[in-house]
């Protein structure tokens, strides 16, 4: 549904599309169908079409124009055969009707008058699956009791879209395989709008500026190295792959309202907003550097081997723009891995809030808490998955609030073309912007967020090495048994109706619960995010931890990089995961070893 | 030697035809004998392919090697000249072999080291005040390695004393998770024997000066290190091809891979390679983004003005194996068992339908030639305004895409579609996925 009215409002009156359907003559046949077919809202996931036959007056038109005109090119070019899973053609036609009568628009650009409940409507149980499928998956899921062998399909943790190229720096860079060719032609596109620099406004190339004003990184591929993990600062000059974000707790009524009633996550620092930028357009100050201080605590494990742990002090340094608030909180975060991120999108909520103990009814001590954020485009209250904090519900989010934070450019989700600037920050506000009134109302109008989100959805998960190994099912069994599984949880079969078939009905293996966990005091950094308390973080998911040095060069974990190792990621679990960290402290060091060893083998 | 090899598999096929043809050639005329064809022998016709294909590129890059010896030793606007041709011969064969790269997970590895683009010249050499001196994603943006002997990568300091094959492979390819740090392949020496295309979508290719290499009266400065530099990047080239030659031996990596296999799985690496080439990379990354953006800076081989001629030959390499016949440098063809024999067999209109749509993108190809023949480069062709040029490159990639259907209709029509994710249910077959 939500990618119904997406793609609806990309045609909605008042978007660049439909003021270009209307003056271009290509868009006639479309229009001219008598029932427009489910599947031009539906089979938009390979946002590009690339049938020939409706390109002819492209080069007439100013670029981002022709980018805009791509997705409505190729319908004769469609691959044959796709699904049109999910979407009943009742919801089709209603849509069609509500894209003529022009009214989607204000539908989206005011979700939150549409919906106001404040706890969501998720289902307890899968809507996607036969009870023989059910059956299927239930069997297929439970957790692992015999540790000689390897489990079946478990080589393939990503499903039938892992991949099976050789090991090598690219590791995390590739695409799923099992897309078709036109799907990886796709992915191609979006790899190239990820990896392009996007420049200052004004420009001579308009489609592609719109930095800033200001911002952490001209590209995407800029923090996100080889579509890897980020790391601290190595030195002065380096923090492209970590930023600071800033926020306070709510502190009114009025503040904690909208909080509780999902329609803010946190409140930004008033003159910084909500993250650290620490560059700028040229004729524009940086916001400042993050400032890391360690401080070496050291830790003695059962066996007598002491292990020492850096403890991070944050600060900022060179403020552009006078002192922070003194309510503002720092949050450091690095870049995260972007494999199976399509995949986990497609996990369904139902298997997700099974996991979810909220209160501990069970008494094990480990408690799982659903984040429950509101959409954007539709205002419905939906699962939170992505994002450190589990902030945020889907990709096309993701993908647009990096746009609008980390580079400073406007998306149909966020236009905020003037990036993180706040109100106080009157220089930059009064900085050119690289909307052109002439190609469209945001500086990345739809095909061009729709491309980048297609490539974030398909970055494939590496085949597992050394499954079979002695050491490595070993070590799996420790983790079993240390209880890392009760939120690290391995296996999910994704939905039936997944929009891509690419993602639907894959047994996965992520190794994460997508819930909230306090994780104790030493990881806390006192900024709470929507449900989120200052200590609760999203249990990570592990797949493809253990590529990290090939593909990073580095072995720097956890939400700020501080765990220099993975036995030093391990040792910083507290709160909830207490208990499986102390007994993982207390083995004996060949079965420590053999733990890291099956983590490394993911 | 691998031509005789060849031959002796063609069991009767007319050997001419192939040999003389055009590269617009008329469809081609295949024996009725098809369904006979052995998969296996199709598979190892591929891999004979594969080999000579690596052998003309290796000979041209050791001829490309020659020429940039004398151009260090003695350079003049001749031996300038000398080398560029040198290195744009050695491009032909080379491209292709990029209908290899896809399918087969060896060569994907390997790619990378040889032909990976698109560069960050700053890295390496001087450039235009115009292309600016920062770039918070890449520290190395002007690290320019050849006027610098000590760099900064990673906060670490790089002793860059001597520029050897050693140090461009392992220290600055790729230095800081960079992927615009192209350091080694075919791009790296394009630039250092053009220059960069200061031209935008203007007429013109890079305009290096042969001085930069000269010692006595060098300009650019640095010039013993820039001959450093591009004498040790093409004995790399030479070196990574000999790799990729010995991989498609008899007893090599590639080789064994495939023909050890389900024959019918070495059916699909081939169709798989093909596929992914037409759309993705060669329709897609390389030709329609450029499009789109109007992009010069998004131009294959960017600092010669080369990139028709190296799109062209990539759909010849495509057709090549669908065909299972290559005219190799010297005029002569390997040539045996066909995937397109195979079709044939399974289903003759879906045989001519590829072959037809093969042939038709190969002249849309020559046709984005022609125009950079006739004094109109690929750069000038994506210029933003050139409705003829941008119609031209368009067709290019309708082309590909058409065909790229008609590929995934003899996967089909071969019922090798399915076959990646089908076998037994055992821990045998532990790639094996829920279904």
């Amino acid at each position: 549904m939500r990618r119904i009215i997406s793609q609806m409002r990309r045609m909605g009156p008042g978007s660049p599309l439909h003021r270009h359907a209307a003056t271009s003559p290509f868009l006639l046949s479309y229009e001219g169908e008598e029932t427009p077919s489910p599947v031009c809202f539906t089979n938009h996931l390979s946002p590009i079409a690339w049938g020939r036959g409706t390109d002819a007056d492209w080069s007439s038109l100013p670029t981002k124009q022709r980018f805009l005109s791509l997705t409505q090119g190729g319908r004769g070019g469609e691959p044959e055969g796709r699904d049109d899973e999910g979407v009943s053609g009742f919801l089709s036609k209603a849509a069609a009707l509500l894209l003529a009568a022009g009214i989607i628009l204000s539908l989206v650009e005011t979700p939150l008058a549409q919906a106001e409940e404040t706890s969501p409507n998720l289902p307890a149980q899968r809507t996607d699956l036969t009870p023989e499928d059910r059956a299927r998956v239930e069997a297929i899921t439970k957790p692992a009791t015999d540790f000689s062998a390897p489990e079946q399909f478990e080589l393939m943790q990503g499903g039938a879209g892992t991949s099976k190229k050789r090991v090598n720096q690219d590791a995390f860079s590739q695409f799923s395989s099992n897309l078709t060719f036109e799907e990886e032609g796709t992915f191609k596109l979006g790899n190239g709008l990820f990896r392009k620099l996007w420049v200052s406004s004004p420009s001579s190339t308009q489609a592609s500026d719109g930095l800033g004003p200001l911002f952490n990184a001209r590209a995407c591929q800029s923090c996100h190295l080889k579509d890897g993990r980020g790391h601290p600062p190595e030195n002065t000059a380096d923090a492209t792959s970590m930023f600071l974000r800033l926020a306070r707790a709510a502190e009114s009524e009025e503040e904690k309202r909208l909080v509780a009633e999902h329609k803010a996550l946190n409140f930004p620092d008033p003159v910084y907003g909500n993250q650290l930028q620490d560059l700028a357009v040229p004729g524009l100050t940086g916001e400042g550097r993050m400032k890391i201080a360690y401080e070496e605590i050291p830790v003695t494990l059962g066996d007598g081997t002491s292990v020492s742990l850096r403890k991070p002090n944050y600060s900022v340094t060179d403020l552009g723009y006078g002192p922070l608030d003194p309510r503002t909180t720092l949050s450091p975060r690095v870049t995260p891995q972007m494999i199976g991120l399509g995949l986990v999108e497609q996990i369904h909520p139902a298997d997700i809030l099974a996991n979810a103990d909220p209160d501990d009814a069970n008494g094990d001590g480990i408690s799982g808490k659903p984040s429950v954020v509101r959409d954007v485009p539709t205002g419905e209250l939906i699962l939170g998955r992505f994002g450190w904090k589990a902030q945020t519900p889907s990709i096309r989010q993701q993908t647009a609030d990096a746009f609008a934070g980390d580079i400073g450019i406007s998306t149909p989700e966020v236009p905020n073309h003037w990036g993180d600037c706040t109100d106080r920050q009157t220089a930059c506000k009064a900085m050119p912007i690289g909307v052109q009134e002439r190609l469209g109302p945001v500086e990345a109008p739809d095909p061009i967020m729709e491309l980048v989100s297609f490539y974030s959805r398909n970055l494939a998960v590496p085949a597992r090495r050394d499954m079979g190994k002695t050491a490595v099912l070993r070590g799996k069994q420790m983790f079993y048994e240390a209880g890392c599984a009760s939120c690290h949880t391995p296996k999910y079969v994704t939905r039936r109706d997944a929009p891509n078939k690419a993602q639907a009905f894959q047994l996965i293996w992520p190794y994460s619960d997508f819930l909230l966990h306090d994780m104790g005091e030493g990881l806390a950094d006192g900024q709470p995010v929507g449900v989120a308390s200052g200590s609760e973080w999203r249990t990570a998911p592990l797949w493809g931890i253990g590529l990290t040095q090939r593909v990073n060069g580095h072995t720097f974990f956890l939400h700020d990089g501080r765990a220099r190792n993975l036995t030093e990621a391990i040792l910083w679990h507290g709160g909830e995961a207490q208990a499986a960290r102390d007994k993982f402290a207390d083995m004996a060091s060949q079965d420590r070893e053999a733990l890291v060893k099956f983590l490394e083998s993911l | 030697m691998l031509t005789s090899m060849a031959m002796t598999r063609r069991h009767g096929r007319i050997a001419t035809i192939a040999a003389t043809a055009a590269l617009t050639a008329a469809i081609f005329v295949l024996p009725a004998k098809a369904a006979e064809v052995d998969p296996k022998a199709v598979v190892a016709n591929y891999a004979d392919i594969a080999l000579a294909g690596y052998e003309d590129s290796l000979t041209t890059a050791q001829a490309l090697k020659t020429a940039v010896d004398a151009l260090v030793a003695k350079p003049s606007q001749e031996t300038l000249d000398a080398a560029r041709a040198a290195w744009k011969a050695s491009r032909i064969p080379y491209q292709q072999t990029e209908a290899f790269r896809f399918g087969n997970p060896i060569v994907d590895d390997w790619e990378g080291r040889v032909n990976a683009w698109p560069l960050d010249e700053g890295l390496i050499d001087y450039v235009d005040g115009g292309y600016g001196t920062e770039s918070d994603e890449n520290t190395l943006y002007t690290a320019n390695v050849i006027a610098n002997k000590s760099i900064e990568i990673n906060g670490e300091t790089v002793d860059a004393s001597k520029l050897t094959p050693e140090f461009l492979a392992s220290t600055l390819q790729e230095a800081g998770d960079i992927e615009a740090n192209v350091a080694t392949g075919y791009h790296a020496i394009e630039f250092l024997l053009w220059g960069q295309d200061l031209n935008g979508t203007g007429p013109g290719a890079g305009n290096r000066p042969y001085t930069d290499y000269d010692t006595a009266n060098c300009t650019g400065g640095n010039c013993d290190r820039r001959g450093e530099y591009l004498a040790s990047a093409s004995q790399l080239l030479v070196a990574d091809l000999e790799e990729m030659v010995g991989n498609w031996k008899a007893d090599g990596e590639a080789r064994k891979t495939l023909v050890d296999a389900d024959p019918t799985e070495g059916v699909s690496v081939i169709l798989t390679g093909m596929g992914s080439l037409s759309y993705g990379e060669l329709a897609g990354e390389r030709m329609k983004l450029g499009l789109l953006l109007h992009d010069p800076e998004e131009e294959h081989d960017c600092f010669s003005d080369n990139t028709s001629i190296s799109h062209l030959y990539d759909t010849v390499g495509i057709r090549n194996v669908y065909r299972g016949s290559y005219k190799r440098v010297d005029g002569s063809v390997v040539e045996g068992p066909s995937v397109s024999d195979l079709v044939k067999a399974a289903d003759p209109a879906v045989d001519a339908e590829l072959s037809g749509k093969l042939d038709a993108t190969v002249a849309k190809m020559e046709a984005i030639e022609a125009r950079a023949k006739a004094g109109e480069a690929y750069d000038q062709q994506i210029g933003e305004g050139n409705t003829e040029g941008n119609a031209t490159v368009q067709a290019a990639i309708d082309a590909l895409v058409d065909q790229t259907k008609s590929i995934e209709r003899a996967v089909a029509a071969l019922k090798i579609d399915a076959i990646a994710f089908e076998g037994s249910d055992s821990l045998d077959a532990p790639d094996k996925v829920f279904q």
